[in-house]
């Protein structure tokens, strides 16, 4: 099959990391992501950017696949199953909203910009070089600490999992794979 | 003429990903309506690597029904 432009966007998976490793301002294309998929779910009734354009499955794929760091196990069938897939949809989006209620606390000056990434929602790693103050408005660097420190977990469960089981075990519970499904089968139907 | 076997997609399970889509050698198995992934059942030639790719392990080779 002939390559596409879009089959290389494994590689903007790898620099929007390096980005946000420099200026965690950059954080904010990770928007991009999230529009993108629910964009073509709800205008399209498709899922052209799971099948098509992911960097993250792309990177997983080349990973597990083509540099074969991928033990190539079933997936665990709890892990594919409905009450897994939209409960963990559920939990991701409680934690999206809670780096929005976050991002409207610094805004309206009850709490203090922290400039630190949290890894699993629990681990924080002090990520201060990535931002001087005054570069920026408060609110728009706490959003991005809050959505990097997303983005870098989600892609390090897509990771373990990967390795653990299949190249593109986290495609069975990603969150933005559910919900861009569910509205293309409510479209459907 | 038509190869024994033949993959079958259990819709239900499907997350429509479309890693199987990428390694058909025949182009036979596509993502419909971002819903589940169906297989052109005369296109297919049951190789199997569909099956092997698939993370939800929804896609079985059968005997193709004469």
């Amino acid at each position: 099959m002939k390559k596409q432009w879009y089959d290389y966007l494994w590689i903007w998976s790898i620099v929007y990391f390096a980005l946000g490793f420099f200026n965690i301002l950059f954080a904010w294309l990770g928007m991009i992501d999230f529009m993108l998929p629910l964009i073509f779910a709800i205008f399209g009734g498709n899922k052209f950017f799971c099948n098509n354009m992911c960097g993250r499955g792309q990177l997983l794929n080349k990973l597990g696949t083509d540099l074969k760091c991928s033990r190539n196990h079933k997936t665990p069938k709890w892990m594919v199953s409905k009450w897994f897939r939209y409960g963990f949809l559920v939990f991701f989006l409680c934690m999206f909203g809670n780096i929005v209620f976050q991002t409207w606390l610094v805004a309206s000056g009850a709490e203090n910009l922290r400039e630190v990434i949290k890894l699993f929602w629990t681990f924080k790693v002090p990520w201060g070089w990535t931002y001087t103050q005054g570069m920026t408005y408060d609110w728009i660097a706490q959003f991005s600490f809050g959505f990097y420190s997303l983005m870098l977990t989600s892609t390090l469960i897509g990771i373990i999992v990967m390795i653990l089981f299949k190249p593109r075990s986290w495609c069975t519970f990603c969150p933005m794979g559910t919900m861009t499904q569910s509205i293309c089968r409510i479209k459907k139907n | 003429m038509a190869s024994k076997n033949v993959a079958s997609v259990s819709e239900d399970i499907c997350v429509a990903c479309g890693a199987c889509t990428k390694v058909c050698p025949r182009q036979a198995i596509s993502v419909i309506n971002g819903c589940f992934s169906f297989v052109n059942e005369e296109l297919c030639v049951g190789c199997g690597k569909c099956a092997k790719t698939c993370p939800a392990d929804c896609i079985l080779i059968k005997e193709r029904a004469s």
